[in-house]
């Protein structure tokens, strides 16, 4: 017996099975770097001094990189909704930009680290370059996560497409829901520790 | 009944084709199907039960004859562990936090949730697998790579992990190299929990047979599906925590170190100002709503276990599903009474132990049920029935100890005793454990197509259950006169603790007896995969969907695609010619049998 509701939606639920996974993992996503954020709360409370993000880290390359990856959000929208609209070369184009939105976030934060590492401001430094670096890094480590499963949708799997259009199409939309999500920590991330 | 029997002769010949046509390596090791997965599982976290039972009766000489030389077996462990036979205080410590390790992370949540939750809750609700069957594979693989890192950390320089299976900072950052490797396994068990809970959701809510509405789902299946999501939620804390233990290790930060510690005489090589009591926080926030993860699956166990026994419909069954999803919500708040004495403050204190006996309600309430449940039934007494019944009184036993505990003001002098460590291992060891054996007992026959020996199963349950209460009960004499746990000469230094310290003797001779009497379950369950009495689909003439699949069940599990007409735990149906109604008998077949 095949697998049912891999593709279709199960009529009682309205979802399939790969999208209500993607939100669970979303929700477990939430719970890690929500105890981070709690972890950061708890450790600025107990500081006795606490320097303000902008004093030590670069905002402007920051603020670059927050609309970088906002605008990546929209050309993974568009790479979905392209392949909505049967225009394949188009999903080709705007997943492409998704990707490449990411490396340029990538190499930006990788002139922000080695500016830090250069000057010694190292995790060792103090609790505030801590959890900076274990946020930004854990973060980082979810854009590059990102941009395997885009990368693989991209080149190799869109194999499926010619085969199992909807089922690609899923599959796009689920790896675009945890794009998002990605952006969406980095939304916080940014004010938490660049502005605040 | 007779057309459910004969499955399509043809149909049965072509699955069976098609499973040998996947080769020794697809079928039995790199197994996508989740029956082999459910296997691998239980059979792993079954042997990570034995060995980390046989690291605790080493302990349990040391306890009972402090210092004195181990034959044989104590010149074998070496000069780093135990010179001359005599346990190094290090070494106990390793033993201690890896003991607790094991049991909890490798052997029994692996048992309960892989193990029966893989195997039985997809043929429970009708599917043909789980949701994502690649996923399940990894998922076991993830867990078995953090098992090994476990083991392999016992021979690293300096030995295993020994700040405690909690792990407590700032002992456990400046601890040696096989902390860095506890926290690397238990991040590979945190991915498997992860990928495994996402599946088990997955497949409860899409997965179910037609006709198979949530409240005819059979209470096992309710049980793993609210643990999935205690698992889901509540080990991500701990992986940030783990994180952040790993930062505090190999990059030198201070997230866990205060300022101005002095370790052995000397500053810390730390800038400080971080916040040892931040782990205590994130692991209870795991490690609550794990306790749990433990004792969940065993009440879905011991449900089916006792419903298909007393012959007789479960008591309650509503009130029992609402009390699990409460206890999954109160789960998540109640993590602090763990921790009464960091000197958090009295507010905090009274908040945690107002929820933590809120909490009890629902608990008690699934135990009455369980237990007005065997009211006026006319019970069998098999070798499951008798692991589930111990179960009743056993958690019982564990579950109300717990409640002094829980009061911020009667926890002051039981904290860090040996009465916290006979509680919670009353409601894991006769609890949890029990129920995972009446499971074992109670699906072999659907895992292999036979049943295990009634004659040894009997052999096996009397003694443990003598033996392991013979550990356990004196330990609450212990705490009560106040001997600290943790200790590794079993408080033979302190005097208060003289007048009680012979129980360790008793305690010792009792884990031992325990070991023992685990070999006629050994040999039972090696024996009867080839010996065992051949069984149909259905030897229990139980009521729910496993029982409509083959024993044991094929590559893609049932011949025709089941469907549920009823309510999961109809027996004894006035008017019904036999005492159960199963899920899957139509109406049209309930008329002609």
């Amino acid at each position: 017996m095949e697998i049912p509701f891999t593709v279709a939606e199960r009529p009682d639920t309205g979802l399939n099975n790969g999208k209500i996974g993607i939100w669970l993992f979303l929700a477990s996503e939430v719970m890690l770097f929500g105890a981070l954020f709690a972890s950061y709360l708890m450790l600025r409370i107990g500081a006795t001094v606490w320097p303000r993000g902008d004093s030590i880290l670069n905002v402007p390359l920051a603020t670059v990189n927050t609309i970088v990856l906002i605008s990546s959000s929209v050309t993974m929208v568009m790479a979905w909704a392209s392949l909505k609209r049967n225009d394949f070369g188009k999903f080709r184009l705007f997943q492409g930009l998704t990707i490449l939105a990411g490396l340029c976030f990538l190499g930006i934060k990788y002139v922000e680290y080695s500016a830090k590492f250069h000057h010694g401001l190292l995790p060792s430094k103090n609790t505030f370059l801590a959890i900076y670096f274990t946020l930004t890094g854990l973060h980082g480590l979810h854009v590059i996560g990102g941009m395997v499963v885009n990368g693989y949708l991209w080149g190799p799997g869109a194999k499926l497409w010619k085969t199992d259009p909807e089922h690609f199409t899923n599959r796009v939309e689920n790896s675009g829901l945890f794009w998002h999500f990605v952006d969406l920590v980095w939304i916080f991330l940014f004010p938490v520790l660049y502005l605040l | 009944m007779a057309t459910l029997e004969t499955a399509p002769a043809h149909e049965a010949e072509h699955e069976h084709a098609e499973h040998q046509h996947l080769g020794f390596w697809r079928q039995y090791v790199f197994s996508t199907d989740h029956k082999v997965i459910g296997i691998q599982y239980a059979v792993t976290g079954l042997l990570f039960l034995l060995f980390g039972f046989g690291l605790v009766t080493l302990m349990r000489w040391q306890l009972a004859y402090p210092g004195r030389a181990l034959p044989w077996l104590g010149k074998l462990l070496g000069d780093t562990r135990m010179p001359g036979g005599a346990m190094l205080p290090e070494f106990y410590n390793q033993l201690g936090a890896m003991h607790g390790t094991i049991m909890v992370f490798m052997g029994v949540v692996p048992l309960a949730v892989g193990g029966f939750g893989n195997f039985v809750l997809p043929l429970q609700i009708g599917a043909p697998d789980m949701a994502f069957p690649k996923i399940n594979m990894a998922s076991y693989w993830s867990y078995f790579l953090g098992g090994m890192t476990m083991l392999a950390s016992f021979f690293v320089p300096g030995g295993a992990a020994q700040s405690g299976w909690t792990s407590y900072a700032p002992l456990s950052v400046i601890a040696g190299q096989g902390q860095t490797m506890w926290l690397f396994g238990m991040i590979f068990l945190i991915t498997s929990s992860l990928l495994g809970s996402i599946n088990f959701i997955v497949t409860t809510i899409q997965l179910r047979a037609n006709g198979l509405s949530f409240f005819r789902l059979p209470f096992f299946v309710w049980s793993q599906l609210v643990t999935s999501f205690l698992l889901l939620l509540a080990f991500p804390p701990l992986e940030a925590a783990g994180v952040m233990q790993l930062m505090d290790r190999l990059g030198g930060s201070s997230f866990f170190m205060p300022s101005g510690l002095v370790v052995s005489g000397q500053v810390a090589a730390y800038t400080g100002g971080g916040n040892p009591l931040l782990w205590q926080h994130l692991f209870w926030f795991l490690a609550h709503p794990e306790v749990y993860v433990l004792i969940l699956p065993a009440f879905g166990i011991v449900s089916e276990v006792i419903a298909n026994n007393t012959r007789k419909p479960l008591w309650g069954y509503k009130i029992m599903v609402y009390s699990l999803w409460f206890l999954c919500f109160m789960s998540f708040i109640v993590w602090a009474h763990h921790m009464f004495f960091t000197g958090m403050g009295t507010t905090m204190a009274t908040f945690f132990q107002t929820t933590t006996m809120i909490i009890s309600i629902p608990s008690v309430v699934i135990l009455s049920a369980l237990f007005l449940s065997l009211w006026g039934g006319s019970i069998r007494f098999s070798t499951p029935m008798l692991f589930a019944l111990a179960f009743l009184p056993m958690f019982g036993i564990g579950g109300l100890t717990g409640l002094p505990l829980g009061l911020s003001a009667a926890d002051i002098p039981l904290h860090d005793t040996y009465y916290v460590i006979g509680h919670f291992h009353y409601v894991v060891a006769p609890g949890t454990i029990f129920a995972l054996f009446a499971g074992i007992y109670h699906w072999f026959p659907k895992a292999t197509g036979r049943k295990m020996s009634e004659r040894l199963g009997k052999l096996h349950f009397w003694p443990s259950l003598i033996f392991i209460n013979g550990i356990f009960m004196p330990m609450f004499i212990l705490g009560l006169a106040g001997v600290s746990r943790r200790l590794y000469d079993g408080g033979a230094s302190y005097d208060f603790a003289k007048p009680v310290l012979h129980w360790n003797v008793f305690m010792s001779i009792s884990a031992w007896g325990l070991a023992l009497a685990q070999i006629p379950f050994i040999i039972n369950f090696f024996m009867s995969i080839k010996r065992g009495e051949k069984v149909g689909q259905n030897p229990w003439e139980a009521t729910t969907l496993e029982w409509a699949a083959p024993s044991p069940p094929p590559h893609g599990n049932f011949t025709t695609a089941p469907v549920a007409y009823r309510g999961p735990y109809e027996y004894s149906v006035p008017g019904h010619p036999t005492d159960f109604t199963p899920q899957f008998l139509s109406a049209q077949q309930q008329a002609t049998s």
